[in-house]
């Protein structure tokens, strides 16, 4: 048997963490279906969201999931990479303007 | 070009073939429940009909395209045809019984040469509802149709055409190269003979299905989204958007194995079941009349091969009574018309 850390189908298992704590679990899917529905934002924009920040928390899971939640709101390839990509400059933009510490760091212990 | 799995001489071109795939596998096992089960947790089985209001006629499996998902199996190899004789048949069951809906479908069913014929003395008969299934590409397809929309106009039909896509790339990927042009082509044709308009009577509807392993999503945000991409940018109008879930039989099934998605695809329509859906799902209210005037319980049963429940089979023997009593005959396809918000010929059910 193939000995991996993630298994795809474990995604369809989420709903089981409720199986060992119900009340926090329970509080978490409510608050999770809330977070999603139509809001200020639209669910699509939501979804966009999820799968840029999926990808900032390198979740698997995440990433099929709102990979096909976008599909089935016609989102398009296009859009998806799009979002990756903000996702990508926020991190590496996060990276890089720290390089600011490490300059007045090296500034003030330099003569 | 992509060819039927007819022309092909695959296995899945088989009607016990795709049964025996649909019965067996995870169903087999246990890893999910039957549809049968599972409307028993709902006390819906055995599923009955409720009213026959609908006669859904195809008349042939010939079609100008060969889609990747086409649950018929369509395409131009295909010669069945539905012949005048049948034909009058149905005229007959319509006069005489309380059906108040006629839904044409094919293949493209322009291309069966009785084709005019038929949609000229059906018009007589004054269904409430008289419904082709075009698939748009066919008005450009030869100058014979190129007056389609005038024709359809002249005898009030009322015209779904099935649009995956409100971008080419989607579209052409599931319809082939070039369908998305022709198709905007041809509603601009449609709406210039007044379909699709706002308060208009002729009616433009469109159909979308998914382009791949994945089910649709709400049918009013979709058809926001379509309107709004249609008029922005080919200034193009309709009425209404069918959301429509791809079924796991014929040339969509062949996909989900060849593409590994079955299981899981499966596993979707399961999971996605709704018990709200099952009271309207379309054999409920529906006859469907396949090429040769058998009967069955929708279009999909039919490709499968599952003839209705009666000792009536045939469009010449229709017998309203009996079929009214009929059991719905059920597998695990049944899955596509129940699941979100359920799925049929007119798109959500609920
Ligand atoms: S247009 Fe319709 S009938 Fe023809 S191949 Fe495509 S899905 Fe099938
Ligand atoms: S596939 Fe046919 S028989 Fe099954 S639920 Fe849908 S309409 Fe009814």
């Amino acid at each position: 048997m193939d000995k991996t850390y993630y298994d795809p189908a474990d995604l369809k298992k989420f709903g089981k963490i409720s199986d060992w704590n119900a009340e926090l679990g329970d509080k978490f899917f409510d608050y999770y279906g809330k977070v999603f529905e139509e809001g200020s934002l639209s669910a699509r924009e939501k979804s966009l969201i999820a799968l840029a920040v999926s990808h900032t928390v390198q979740c698997p899971y995440c990433i099929d999931a709102y990979t096909g939640d976008g599909l089935k709101r016609g989102i398009t390839k296009e859009e998806m990479m799009e979002a990756v990509h903000v996702a990508a400059a926020i991190r590496g933009g996060a990276t890089l303007v720290h390089s600011v510490q490490m300059m007045n760091k090296y500034d003030k212990l330099s003569m | 070009m992509l060819k039927s799995l007819h022309a092909k001489h695959s296995d899945l071109s088989k009607t016990e073939k795709q049964l025996e795939i649909l019965s067996n596998g995870i169903f087999k096992d246990g890893s999910l429940p039957t549809f049968a089960d599972k409307i028993k947790a709902v006390n819906a089985f055995p599923l009955q009909p409720k009213k026959i209001e609908i006669l859904q006629l195809n008349v042939g499996y010939m079609c100008n395209q060969v889609c990747a998902h086409c649950h018929v199996d369509a395409g131009p190899d295909r010669k069945e045809i539905m012949t005048v004789e049948t034909m009058q048949q149905c005229l007959d069951v319509i006069k005489n019984t309380g059906v108040h809906t006629l839904d044409l479908t094919g293949g493209a069913p322009e291309m069966n040469p009785n084709f005019r014929w038929f949609v000229e003395q059906a018009s007589l008969l004054g269904v409430q509802d008289f419904i082709v299934r075009s698939n748009l590409t066919i008005i450009l397809a030869n100058k014979k149709y190129h007056d389609l929309p005038e024709f359809f106009a002249k005898h009030n039909v009322h015209v779904i055409s099935s649009l995956p896509f409100y971008k080419k790339e989607k579209t052409d990927k599931q319809r082939g190269d070039g369908v998305f042009d022709q198709s905007i082509k041809a509603l601009q044709m449609l709406n210039k003979v007044g379909y699709g308009k706002a308060g208009s009577n002729l009616k433009l509807d469109l159909v979308y299905n998914p382009s791949g392993a994945f089910l649709p999503t709400d049918q009013k945000a979709l058809e926001h989204d379509f309107k709004k991409a249609l008029k922005e940018d080919f200034d193009i109008v309709f009425h209404s958007l069918f959301a429509i879930t791809n079924l796991p039989i014929s040339r969509f099934l062949d996909y989900l194995i060849a593409s590994d998605n079955y299981d899981d695809y499966m596993y979707a329509l399961v999971e996605a079941f709704n018990p709200s859906a099952v009271a309207n799902v379309m054999c409920t209210n529906t006859i469907s009349v396949s090429w040769d005037g058998w009967l069955y319980d929708c279009d999909f049963n039919q490709m499968l091969g599952l003839k209705v429940a009666t000792k009536e089979r045939h469009i010449s023997q229709y017998n309203e009574e009996n079929l009214s009593k009929r059991n719905i005959i059920i597998s695990q396809h049944c899955y596509g018309c129940t699941a979100g918000a359920g799925s049929s010929c007119q798109g959500a059910v609920v």
